[in-house]
C-alpha cells in the first residue's frame, strides 16, 4: 500500500508541477475574468437595448378625468406588484372619427401600442390584437374597477413589526444558498474537470507511458494524475475566493455577512463545500480520466467533450431536484446517485442542519471514486495496453 | 487460461524465468509458448526479425501486459511490478516529456522506481556530467538532440542501480561512437553483477555483447542457450589452398568441398583436423594455407531461424 501511495505521489508531483509552473496556469487563473468581462459587456449591450425599446401601451381614448383616474388607479397597483409588471397606459384626446382614430394609433410606433381603451369608464370597449394576451385584458379590467372606485380603493393603513427572520424567509434564503453553492459546485467541476480528459494524451502521445506502466500500477497513475489536477483546481479556487470575498466586501454593503445563512452555518458549510467539491470532481474526474484515456489524439478528446458536457448538465439538472425538499424521492435519488451526490448533498447542507446524512455520502461517494478508478485502469490496461485475458464482464472488476 | 501459479521453485541462479509465456491480441497470437531462462549476471540477447515478438515478450516480463497464458518469474517474483524497483527498462518508443529539465527527468524515472526525488537529482547530475551532458542538466528536454535524449533516458533506467535491466533495441537511433559507450555502459553494469536483457534484430551487437541468447522467430523460441552453443551447432569451414593441383591427398577432400578463387571450402569432417592434415601431407599435397573457421553468430542464425528470417534480419542493417 505504502508503494501504491508512493507512486501516485510520484505521478501527482509531477503533474502538479508540471501543470501549475507552466505559463498557461496564469491564463487558467484569469480564466473567470473571461465570464465576467462577457457579462459586462453583454448586459451593457442588453440594458441599451431595454432603454431603447419602448414597451407596448394601451393608448386611452377619452376625457382627461378618465385617464387621471386609470393613472392613479395604476399607481396604487404599481405599488403593490411593480411597475414593470403593469401594462402601461397613454391618454389621447378624441379626434374626430373614432374608429379612424383607433386605426391610426394601433399603426403607430411612437409609443407601439397594443391595445385602445375607448368609452370611458362608463363604457370601456377594447380594441387590439389581444388574442394571445388575456393578461392585458385582465390588468386593464383591474384598472377599470379601480380607477371607478376612486378614493374608497386606497388601502388601509398597516403597521407593521419588522423581524429580522422567520420561518418563511428562512426556508426561503436557505434554498437560495442551496441553489448558488450547487450552482457553484457544478460550474466549478465543469471548468476544471474537464482538463482530465486531456491528461493522458501527453502520456501516450510521447510514449512515456511504457515506462510508467513498467514501473508502478496503473491504478496509482490513475490516482496520481486525479490528485494533481485536484491540487492544481483547489489552488485556483482559493485565488479565485480570495478575490470574489474581497470583491464582494468591497461592492456589497455590510459584505459576506449580509449573505444567506446556510442550516448547518457558515463554518460547515464551507467545509463540506470544499470536501463535496472534492469529492465532485474525484467522482466526475475519474469518469473523464477513464473515457479521455481511450483517446489517441487531441481531435478525439475534442469529440468527446461536447457530449461529456452535455451529461455533466444533465447531472446537474438531476442534482438541482433536491434543492428546496432535499427528502423528496427526487431529493434522495439526486443524493443516492453517485454522480450528482455530491451537489445534492451540498444542498442540503445549506437546507437540513443534520450531519450524519454528510458522512455517510462522503463514504459512499469515496467508495464510487474507489471503484470508478479501478475499473478505468482495468479499461486502460484492456483496451490502451491491450493487456490481460478476455474476460466476460462481469468478472471485469475482479480481475 | 492465464496461470497464476508460482514455478515449483525459485531459482537464484536466473534472474528470469518464463515458461510457455503466449499473448493472443484478438485472433492474433503474438508469443506462442515462450520459455526462457536469463541467467543472474549474464548479458543475454533477445535476437529476431522485426515483429517477431520480441517487444511483446519483453513487456510481459516486465508486467506492462498479462500473458494470455503461462507464467514468469522475474527477480524471484511472480508478479513483475513487485520487483520494479530493482528493474530498469528502456523501451523501444522512447518517450519523455518535452517541458522537463534533463535531471528531473532522470529523477523522476528513478523516483517511480522508488528512489528518493532528491537522491535522483544528485545521482543525477553526477551521472549527466559523467556522460558529458552535465551543461545540459537544467535545459529542458526539447532543446537535446535525439540522441542526448536517448542519453538522457537510459541514464534514467540506471540511476536507481538496478539489478536487472532491460533495453529494447537500445541501439536504434544511436550513431557509431554512443552504440559504443552503450556497449561499455553495458559491459560496465555486468562487471557489477547486474543482468542485461537486451532484444536486437542486428546480429552484429548480439555477437559482441552477448554470453547467452534467445533467437524468437513467428512468436516461438527457436534457439535458447550460450552463443558459442548457436555457433556449435553448425561445423566449422576448412579452407585450403595447396601448391600440388592434383594427387592421391585429393581422396582426404570432402565430396561437398567447393572451390573459391583457387581455394577448397568444405565443413570439418566430424573425425577432426588430424586425419585430414594427415593424408594431405602423406599426399603431397604441398598446403600453402589453412585455415579451420568457426561459424559466426550469422551462420548460426541461419541454420536456426531459417534463410528466410536472417534474410529479413539482413535487411535491417546497424544504425
Amino acid at each position: 500500500m505504502m508503494r501504491f501511495i508512493r507512486s501516485a505521489l510520484v505521478i501527482a508531483r509531477r503533474d502538479f508541477s508540471a501543470t501549475v509552473l507552466s505559463k498557461a496556469f496564469i491564463f487558467f487563473l484569469l480564466a473567470p475574468l473571461f465570464p465576467l468581462l462577457m457579462g459586462g459587456v453583454f448586459g451593457g449591450i442588453g440594458a441599451r437595448v431595454a432603454t431603447q425599446t419602448e414597451r407596448p401601451a394601451v393608448a386611452v381614448i377619452g376625457l382627461p378625468a378618465d385617464f387621471d383616474r386609470l393613472a392613479a388607479a395604476r399607481d396604487r397597483m404599481a405599488q403593490a406588484i411593480g411597475d414593470e409588471a403593469l401594462v402601461k397606459i397613454v391618454g389621447f384626446s378624441p379626434d374626430g372619427d373614432l374608429a379612424t382614430q383607433e386605426k391610426r394609433l394601433l399603426s403607430a410606433r411612437q409609443p407601439p401600442v397594443r391595445a385602445v381603451l375607448s368609452g370611458g369608464l362608463s363604457t370601456p370597449h377594447l380594441t387590439g390584437a389581444l388574442g394571445g394576451d388575456p393578461a392585458t385584458v385582465a390588468q386593464v379590467r383591474l384598472l377599470i374597477a379601480n380607477a371607478r372606485s376612486g378614493d374608497s380603493a386606497e388601502p388601509p393603513e398597516l403597521p407593521v413589526t419588522d423581524l429580522p427572520v422567520s420561518s418563511g424567509s428562512m426556508v426561503k434564503d436557505r434554498a437560495v444558498t442551496a441553489q448558488i453553492g450547487e450552482m457553484l459546485l457544478f460550474f466549478l467541476t465543469i471548468l476544471l474537470s474537464g482538463m482530465l480528459l486531456s491528461q493522458l494524451i501527453e502520456e501516450k502521445s510521447n510514449k512515456i507511458i511504457e515506462v510508467i506502466a513498467a514501473a508502478v500500477p496503473i491504478d496509482a497513475m490513475f490516482v496520481g494524475k486525479l490528485f494533481a489536477m485536484l491540487a492544481a483546481s483547489i489552488l485556483g479556487i482559493i485565488v479565485w475566493i480570495s478575490a470574489g470575498a474581497i470583491i464582494i466586501q468591497f461592492m456589497k454593503h455590510g459584505g459576506v455577512a449580509t449573505l444567506p445563512p446556510p442550516a448547518v452555518g457558515w463554518t460547515g458549510f464551507l467545509l463540506l463545500s470544499i470536501v463535496y467539491f472534492a469529492m465532485n470532481y474525484l467522482l466526475l474526474g475519474s469518469v473523464f480520466l477513464t473515457i479521455g484515456a481511450q483517446a489517441s489524439t487531441v481531435r478525439e478528446v475534442q469529440t468527446m467533450s461536447m457530449p461529456v458536457t452535455f451529461a455533466q448538465v444533465l447531472i446537474f439538472g438531476f442534482a438541482a431536484t433536491a434543492i428546496g425538499n432535499p427528502d423528496s424521492a427526487e431529493g434522495m435519488a439526486a443524493a443516492i446517485f453517485p454522480l450528482s451526490s455530491p451537489m445534492a448533498m451540498l444542498a442540503r447542507a445549506a437546507e437540513q442542519p443534520e450531519w450524519w446524512p454528510h458522512l455517510a455520502a462522503i463514504l459512499w461517494q469515496t467508495m464510487w471514486v474507489a471503484l470508478i478508478l479501478r475499473v478505468g485502469a482495468q479499461l486502460f490496461r484492456k483496451t490502451v495496453l491491450k493487456s490481460g485475458p478476455r474476460l466476460p464482464w462481469w468478472r471485469f472488476g475482479r480481475a | 487460461m492465464l496461470r497464476q501459479a508460482q514455478p515449483e521453485r525459485i531459482d537464484e541462479r536466473f534472474a528470469v524465468q518464463a515458461i510457455d509465456l503466449v499473448k493472443d491480441f484478438g485472433d492474433m497470437r503474438a508469443v506462442d509458448g515462450v520459455s526462457l531462462e536469463v541467467p543472474t549476471g549474464s548479458i543475454y540477447g533477445l535476437l529476431g526479425p522485426n515483429g517477431a515478438g520480441k517487444t511483446t515478450t519483453l513487456r510481459m516480463l516486465l508486467g506492462i501486459i498479462d500473458p494470455s497464458g503461462g507464467t514468469r518469474l522475474v527477480l524471484g517474483r511472480n508478479r513483475p511490478l513487485d520487483a520494479a524497483p530493482e528493474i530498469g527498462y528502456l523501451p523501444e518508443e522512447r518517450g519523455l516529456y518535452p517541458s522537463m529539465y534533463a535531471r528531473e527527468a532522470v529523477a523522476f524515472m528513478g523516483a517511480l522506481r522508488g528512489l528518493p526525488i532528491a537522491e535522483g537529482r544528485r545521482r543525477a547530475d553526477a551521472l549527466l556530467a559523467e556522460h558529458g551532458l552535465g551543461d545540459w542538466a537544467k535545459k529542458p528536454i526539447r532543446t537535446l538532440s535525439k540522441g542526448m535524449a536517448q542519453i538522457v533516458q537510459l541514464l534514467g533506467t540506471i540511476i536507481h542501480k538496478p539489478r536487472l535491466i532491460v533495453l529494447d533495441e537500445p541501439f536504434a537511433g544511436l550513431d557509431a561512437i554512443n552504440q559504443a559507450k552503450l556497449e561499455e555502459l553495458i559491459r560496465r553494469e555486468t562487471r557489477n553483477g547486474v543482468t542485461v536483457i537486451f532484444s536486437t534484430h542486428v546480429i552484429a551487437h548480439a555477437e559482441r555483447l552477448c554470453e547467452h541468447i534467445a533467437i524468437i522467430a513467428k512468436g516461438k523460441v527457436a534457439f535458447d542457450g550460450r552463443v558459442d552453443e548457436a555457433r556449435a551447432q553448425l561445423r566449422s569451414i576448412v579452407r585450403l589452398r595447396t601448391r600440388a593441383s592434383d594427387g592421391p591427398w585429393r581422396t582426404a577432400i570432402p565430396a561437398g568441398a567447393r572451390r573459391e578463387g583457387g581455394e577448397y571450402v568444405f565443413e570439418l569432417p566430424e573425425d577432426g583436423p588430424e586425419p585430414l592434415l594427415k593424408a594431405l601431407i602423406d599426399g603431397g599435397a604441398g598446403i600453402e594455407t589453412l585455415a579451420i573457421e568457426r561459424p559466426g553468430l550469422h551462420e548460426a542464425f541461419v541454420s536456426i531461424a531459417g534463410n528466410a528470417t536472417a534474410a529479413e534480419m539482413g535487411r535491417e542493417k546497424p544504425e
